[in-house]
């Protein structure tokens, strides 16, 4: 099964396609299932290297253009070679890359042209969680910040009501928010 | 017995088609398991009020005719103004009369009912927008001994032991978790999406917006996505005579404790989304267009003079995020998330997965069934006791040309 349809860019995004999925996949909710892979590997210290590859989805095997690999490593501060970004800074950039594309989707989709979109992000973290100083003291971020600057042919209250859409429909954003079950075997 | 049309349900939708049948000298029975308006009347809490104002009550052939056209009637006052209604065209109501299965036939349906069997050439599904309570499946994964309640369960505080969860914000969500706070219970309020509105705004009920800005009577055709449409919760509000909110902030105020969706359980840890924030957002955004829309329509139509000045409310103001509850903490639990379609007595091949009847705008996919009184079947009111008239009168020419189709079949 293949999804392919006509084109309408405004921001870039192919919105129709898109939409058409939407309709397609409403009716077959089989191909709807999707499961995406990740392949890690240790390098040295506290460096890795995940790449993405291949992935299951509308009944059959799929894959990226070409493979994407990511480095993550920790600050020289903990001693570490700071080869890449941190882990959970990598869930920072998950988080703004899943908002801002779902931003040019949803603005595309309203019709309303953006000129430019950018994002700071600010996540709160108390190191003695991970550390294991204070039992009481959780290990990933407290609080995450996001302040979106837009620039875009529309009016203040379309602009934060994209936004809001965007966080509504964003993976990363469920994913963070509400729990997930995790398993974790060693094979 | 033999009939032309059975109605299944004898609420709103069921007499206001039996009024448009009588009308149209269509024989026709109506089925209903318990006496007229056997919802209101035993399946709502003591103080339940309709949402929409008296005077919104039309329908076919009857309306409203009380002292108080602004006020908002409790759940026994609509059953007697049903039973009104029933006893105004001597509607052929069969009480106490439960349908156990519909089986379609060559000339129709066979009906059997805890009263005897039916030939109809025609049904017409008008057994409500409510269905059964949906409850989530986590809840199985409470702590043995938590009490766990549905809105149509619940009567009064007096049935409740605190500290209670609310889960769910629209109108009976909202309502109870007033209700509750005010009696003097602990009680936490768990938001997912929901609709804000206030109960009035420049002197004019919500309702009066809504309809004079065409929004009640939207067709689903008319709609971006329908099956969204159908989905919209209720709207956060409850019909009071002090006409009060039940927005966030005011229950806030009444000591609630306003927490984000519930997402989870994991042992005895409640988990809470982080996505309270955003969800209040869209509702104070939604709220800020619908009411631009409200200002606007007065400017243009010159209405300005007569309604009193626009005072938007304040948007929702939360204290700090909670993440996690202690189920324990909780003796009771009234889940206010909503209803799922259910119709144990039609074939499975009549239904959507969602257990929703097949129809388009009423009409059913299979030839001579006919659904009322849903959310959104045709328009937005549908399932309103002032929105359901229309669609009555709507489908009656369809029934009528399935029924000739069915003659002349038979001849």
């Amino acid at each position: 099964m293949t999804i392919t349809e006509p084109t309408n860019q405004l921001n870039g995004v192919d919105v129709e396609h898109l939409l058409h999925a939407r309709e397609v996949l409403t009716g077959a909710p089989p191909a709807a299932q999707f499961t995406f892979r990740a392949a890690s590997e240790w390098v040295d210290g506290n460096q890795a290297t995940t790449t993405v590859d291949r992935f299951f989805g509308l009944g059959e095997e799929q894959a990226h253009a070409r493979p994407h690999t990511v480095v993550s490593d920790h600050p020289s501060l903990f001693g570490a070679t700071d080869a890449g970004a941190t882990p959970p800074e990598l869930a920072m950039i998950a988080l703004a890359g899943c908002l801002t594309a779902g931003i040019a989707s949803i603005a595309q989709n309203w019709g309303v042209k953006l000129n430019s979109v950018t994002a700071n992000l600010e996540a709160d973290m108390d190191m003695q969680g991970i550390l294991g100083i204070d039992p009481d003291v959780r290990n990933g971020f407290s609080a995450i910040r996001v302040a979106y600057d837009i620039d875009a042919d529309a009016d203040d209250a379309t602009v934060e009501a994209i936004v809001a859409q965007s966080q509504k429909r964003s993976a990363v954003f469920d994913i963070i928010t509400n729990p997930t079950a995790v398993s974790v075997e060693v094979v | 017995m033999r009939t032309d049309v059975t109605i299944i349900g004898a609420g709103q939708a069921g007499l206001a088609m039996s009024h448009c049948l009588t009308r149209q000298g269509i024989d026709h029975v109506v089925l209903e398991r318990g006496a007229t308006a056997n919802a209101w009347r035993t399946e709502r809490w003591d103080s339940l009020r309709l949402l929409t104002p008296n005077w919104m009550s039309r329908l076919p052939g009857f309306r409203y005719d009380g002292p108080d056209p602004d006020g908002y009637m409790t759940a026994a006052e609509v059953g007697d103004h049903l039973e009104a209604y029933r006893a105004s065209f001597a509607a052929p109501v069969r009480p106490e009369t439960a349908v156990q299965s519909v089986t379609p036939t060559d000339r129709g349906f066979d009906l059997r009912t805890s009263t005897g069997g039916i030939a109809s050439n025609a049904v017409v599904i008008a057994t409500g927008a409510c269905g059964t309570p949906h409850i989530p499946a986590l809840a199985r994964d409470f702590p043995a001994g938590t009490r766990h309640l549905a809105p149509i369960h619940y009567r009064n505080p007096g049935d409740v032991e605190g500290p209670v969860l609310v889960v769910g914000a629209s109108a009976s969500g909202a309502q109870l978790a007033d209700e509750l706070a005010r009696a003097g219970f602990d009680v936490t309020l768990a938001v997912s999406n929901h609709v804000r509105l206030p109960r009035r705004y420049r002197g004019m009920d919500i309702h009066w917006w809504l309809e004079r800005l065409g929004i009640l009577d939207e067709h689903i055709d008319h709609v971006e996505d329908p099956r969204k449409a159908r989905r919209t919760p209720s709207l956060q509000l409850v019909g009071s005579p002090d006409r009060r909110n039940v927005g966030l902030n005011e229950l806030r105020d009444a000591g609630v404790e306003i927490v984000g969706r519930l997402a989870g359980i994991a042992d005895t840890t409640l988990q809470i989304s982080g996505s309270l924030a955003n969800v209040v957002r869209s509702a104070d955004l939604k709220q800020e267009r619908l009411l631009q829309r409200c200002d606007d329509h007065a400017a243009e139509s010159g209405l300005d003079r007569e309604l009193t000045a626009a005072h938007r409310p304040e948007r929702t103001a939360l204290g700090p995020a909670v993440l996690s509850l202690d189920a324990d903490r909780f003796r009771t639990v009234i889940w206010a998330t909503g209803f799922r379609p259910h119709h144990p007595y039609l074939p499975s091949g009549f239904l959507d997965p969602k257990g929703a009847l097949r129809h388009d705008r009423g009409v059913g996919e299979h030839a001579g069934v006919f659904s009322l009184g849903t959310v959104f079947n045709r328009r937005r009111n549908s399932s309103f006791i002032d929105g359901v008239g229309r669609d009555a009168e709507e489908l009656t020419p369809a029934i009528r040309a399935h029924l000739d189709r069915n003659a002349a079949w038979a001849r």
